[in-house]
């Protein structure tokens, strides 16, 4: 799966994009955010408020509990500040 | 069908309203939203819009497709910019076209309240002091529950 960041999460986490195989663990969304939490100290600092992260699959809005698949582009952002 | 751009460039409001009504006189109302960048007590130098290339167009699109089943539109445009704009510039741009202008104006705002909300674009502050990603608001989230019907 190909993981993207956007606005503060992508400064905190250090990368635009990384690619990924989706773990065994890994069902939902979530289950990805625990994942991802565990990969560097940035990441775990950047996803920690999950009240602040918004995650769109396939550039569609998601919630948390969205069962996600290997070829899927996942997109992780802070809550949407155009207009 | 709307017409939808995401660009980094300016666009201008009187040739968008001629393009969009062209020689179409069922129309009897055309109502304007421009978002310009606002300095806040002369402090602001500039603001960079980040947006998610790929999915910005299809939500925008998707959101002006909701507002035409809703509303008898005859024409709606909507043009959203990104990079680095200084105070005073545009960076928002709904157009809507209906025979009566209730249509007009209530697609106008609901347009811009699911865009406040849903399209991907995050905006930081270049200040005088230092740089900051402008926080979400929760009235903009309130505002879409008087859309519920």
């Amino acid at each position: 799966m190909i993981i993207k960041y956007f606005s503060w999460i992508r400064e905190g986490v250090g990368t635009a994009e990384e690619s990924l195989a989706k773990p065994g663990s890994v069902t939902t969304v979530s289950d990805l955010l625990d994942h991802l939490s565990g990969v560097s100290e940035q990441h775990s600092v950047a996803l920690k408020e999950r009240v602040f992260i918004k995650v769109a699959v396939n550039h569609v809005h998601v919630r948390h509990d969205t069962v996600i698949g290997d070829g899927d582009e996942i997109a992780i952002f802070p809550p949407v500040t155009g207009g | 069908m709307a017409s939808i751009s995401v660009q980094s460039n300016d666009f201008d409001i009187s040739e968008e309203i001629a393009a969009l009504k062209k020689d179409n006189n069922d129309v009897g109302a055309i109502v304007t939203f421009t978002g310009t960048v606002r300095d806040i007590g002369g402090t602001l130098r500039t603001m960079t819009l980040e947006h998610y290339p790929g999915m910005t167009e299809k939500e925008l699109a998707r959101i002006a497709s909701v507002a035409e089943e809703r509303w008898p539109l005859l024409g709606c445009r909507v043009i959203h910019r990104y990079g680095t704009l200084k105070p005073g510039e545009n960076i928002v741009l709904v157009i809507t076209l209906s025979a009566h202008r209730e249509a007009a104006f209530k697609a106008a705002e609901f347009l811009m309240d699911f865009l406040k909300s849903n399209a991907p674009f995050w905006k930081k502050e270049q200040t005088n002091e230092d740089n900051r990603w402008v926080a979400s608001k929760q009235s903009d989230a309130s505002a879409l529950d008087r859309w519920k019907k």
